[in-house]
């Protein structure tokens, strides 16, 4: 199974290396990962895509809190929450498509946020899912080059207690 | 009025009451070393290799139940002491170990003698830091002990750049400390608690397995009140050896690859499996699918990761097993009276039938020294009364068969990672904390050729450790394992034409050797060890190279599918030669 996990951890150096490095070390894959400050400039958090079954999952969980810098753990498997990941494509369509490419960037919400004499990059967020249908409908014009970042995730208020 | 950070630091040292430090000096310790020189409350110990001075401390820590303590310098000082550190994470040793790095303003330059050490010890600490600016180095030290020496212990490596030994501060102790994500938990769930002492009542086919963890929290007393209470019989880790008494009646020994055929016969047959401060290594379990098949489990750990790591588990208890032990002791007594004796006849029956079965055996031999008889007379002699260290192989498997360890902290022996050449440095520590106890260490030829440049350090510190070499003139436990599944090919596992004579190695560095070629000698060397006041001493055992540990169960079998000894039928009694 596929779980989203966000670690609260302490804003030092080293960190992000103690906790890829227990992935690493133990033979778990780390999907994607996204770290950022907090409001609080000494906590960071990192949101980790990861699969595993209970018992991995259960394991990542229990090493991550074991983890001397690490203040929470919050696997968002069992919570209702919202996830975002964000693109910027850059393509490069023919002259005769770029109005279509335009239309496209819209329906998705996208935002060209560059222009050259022959191409366009796109900026668009949403979940994993809508970012994926975008990549996909964009393919056939020509994608240059894009970058994904990693998931971040946070609970639904009402879900939380 | 400002000090160093080397005069700060010997400072915190004195207020964790540090007494020795294991360490060898290098460029960037200089400051360090240079406090020391007028030192009288802090002790350095030179060794003659970093990773001695690691495995001293460490040795220091499991004899005493203190925290060890080495320094080292940067670089090659700091990478010799990655197999010692990676030792104590394994075995959960509380330890800090203080590396010296270059200049802050060089780090990442590939400077002379640099090396990430905080990098390459990542994994294999409990934690480790990098003192960026004097001010930090007091709060750091603190925390660095304590992370050491509670929850699960484990070592934890402070690097100090030259720039900060040198510069000036404040000293200012913090009395207090908190750290807001390190919060081990020491008390166990109350309610699971009560269900385990259930689960014990109900049981009619208990075993209690003791592992490091009963050692490392000082539950002893508190495990052999319940075993004794409840009359559930006693098996325990290669770590767990002295947590409970080897010589009880409810002792079954060591289980697992080396185990004893009754341990692991209760083991597979057993309805109830309590493993405390045990991690279910590989070593023990055998084939994890098979391993008590009929059991539900209790498990009790300070440590949640290791539970439900590589076993299903009934119930989990997370916390120290002391403070879980006392609870359920108290649950025991007050909620749950069961006719103890009664219930547990027909098991301790049949654990006593397997004994007796299948006792640990070895066949005795005239004109050969078999090891076994030499662990036997070693543990005659001393009375058990001795802190025994071992290397790791035949020697090591060997000595926990056959020295009945009684009381916890007195067998120190590398568990989790297997390091040769640990038990000579790690003696010499436990011989520092405990000037009046016997030490020996228990060594394979090639073991002690790992470390022996330390009988220097046992001679100029006038430490009377004993080391009885087991001379196989082979890497036996290898041999054994060429002999036994690789058709007796024996691939540079052969030492004989390469050993130095040990008697005069041991006689080069002012130490004492003595040899023992014949079964006959073995007692009259040891007697004449035992005398030998104030040097080390090596005992040269020329012993039967053939000799092999059993029972063995076979990498990847489970445990009850052990070989044996095929010369049984042969045996003569021991009892003859006395
Ligand atoms: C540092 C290290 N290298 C290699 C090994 C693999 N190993 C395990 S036991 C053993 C043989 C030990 O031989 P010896 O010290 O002579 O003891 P014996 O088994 O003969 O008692 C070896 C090489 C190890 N455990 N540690």
């Amino acid at each position: 199974m596929r779980h989203t996990i966000s670690v609260l951890v302490e804003n030092k150096f080293g960190v992000l290396s103690r906790v890829s490095g227990l992935f690493s070390g133990r033979g778990y894959n780390i999907e994607s990962l996204s770290v950022g400050e907090t409001i609080d400039p000494k906590i960071s958090i990192m949101t980790i895509v990861t699969t595993g079954d209970d018992q991995i999952i259960e394991q990542i969980t229990k090493q991550l809190n074991k983890l001397i810098d690490v203040i929470k753990v919050v696997d968002f498997m069992e919570i209702d929450h919202v996830e975002r990941e964000m693109v910027l494509i850059k393509v490069s369509p023919r002259k005769e498509d770029r109005i279509e490419v335009l239309k496209l960037a819209e329906i998705f919400r996208g935002r060209i946020i560059d222009s050259g004499f022959s191409t366009f990059t796109i900026e668009t967020t949403g979940d994993e899912g809508k970012i994926n249908a975008f990549i996909e409908l964009i393919k056939p014009f020509g994608i240059k080059e894009f970058v994904r970042t990693g998931k971040v995730a946070i609970a639904r208020e009402k879900a939380k207690k | 009025m400002k000090k160093t950070g080397a005069e700060i630091l010997i400072d915190c040292l004195k207020k964790e009451g540090v007494k020795h430090v294991f360490g060898y000096p290098g460029g960037v310790v200089l400051n360090i070393f240079d406090v020391l020189y007028d030192e009288k409350d802090v002790k350095l110990i030179l060794t003659r290799h970093e990773q001695g001075a690691i495995h001293a401390a460490d040795g220091y820590a499991r004899a005493s139940g203190k925290i060890g303590v080495a320094i080292v310098t940067s670089g090659p000082g700091a990478t010799n002491t990655v197999t010692g550190i990676a030792n104590a994470s394994m075995d959960s040793i509380p330890m800090v170990v203080f590396s010296g790095q270059v200049p802050t303003m060089l780090i990442g330059n590939d400077a002379f003698q640099e090396a990430d050490i905080v990098g390459i010890t990542r994994p294999c600490t409990k934690y480790n830091y990098l003192v960026k600016d004097v001010k930090d180095l007091a709060q750091t030290v603190r925390e660095a002990f304590h992370i050491a020496s509670t929850g699960r212990p484990g070592p934890v490596l402070i690097d100090l750049p030259k720039d900060v030994t040198a510069g000036k501060g404040d000293f200012i102790w913090p009395e207090h400390i908190k750290i807001r994500s390190y919060n081990p938990t020491y008390e166990g769930n109350k309610w699971m608690i009560k269900q385990a002492a259930h689960e014990i009542a109900k049981a009619k086919k208990p075993v209690i397995m003791a592992g490091g963890g009963v050692i490392l929290s000082g539950a002893s007393k508190e495990l052999r009140e319940l075993a004794e209470i409840t009359q559930v019989p006693v098996t325990m880790t290669l770590m767990g050896l002295g947590g409970f008494p080897g010589t009880s009646e409810l002792s079954l020994g060591m289980l697992g690859m080396h185990g004893t055929y009754y341990a692991n016969m209760a083991v597979q047959e057993a309805d109830l499996l309590i493993g405390i401060g045990v991690r279910f290594d590989d070593r023990v379990t055998g084939r994890v699918a098979s391993f008590a098949p009929h059991a539900k489990i209790i498990h009790i750990d300070i440590d949640p990761t290791s539970i439900k790591k590589n076993l299903r588990v009934d119930i989990p208890i997370v916390g120290d097993v002391r403070h879980v032990l006392k609870d359920m002791l108290k649950v025991i007594k007050e909620d749950v009276k069961e006719p103890w004796d009664a219930i547990r006849k027909s098991w301790l029956k049949q654990v006593k039938a397997w004994k007796q079965e299948r006792p640990l055996h070895y066949t005795y031999d005239e004109e050969k020294i078999k090891p076994q008889f030499v662990i036997e007379k070693l543990h005659e002699l001393t009375k058990g009364d001795a802190i025994i260290a071992t290397e790791v192989g035949q020697n090591q498997m060997w000595t926990a068969q056959f020295f009945k360890f009684d009381k916890p902290r007195t067998l120190l022996t590398s568990g989790g990672l297997g390091t040769m050449g640990y038990g000579f440095p790690a003696a010499i520590g436990a011989q520092l904390a405990c000037p009046d106890k016997l030490v020996i260490d228990v060594a394979g030829d090639g073991s002690i050729q790992m470390n022996i440049q330390e009988l220097a350090t046992a001679v100029i510190n006038k430490l009377p450790v004993k080391v009885a070499i087991l001379n196989n003139g082979y890497l036996g436990m290898v041999r054994q394992w060429q002999e036994l599944f690789f058709k007796e090919r024996y691939s540079h596992t052969h030492l004989e034409s390469g050993n130095p004579d040990f008697v005069k190695v041991a006689e080069a560095y002012g130490a004492v050797g003595l040899r023992a070629s014949k079964p006959e000698e073995v007692v009259p060397v040891i007697k004449e060890a035992l005398k030998v006041k104030n040097r080390p001493v090596f005992m040269d055992f020329i012993v039967d190279w053939k000799e092999k540990v059993y029972p063995m169960v076979p990498a990847g079998a489970a445990i009850n599918e052990m070989m044996f000894d095929e010369e049984k039928k042969e045996e003569k009694k021991l009892k003859a030669v006395k």
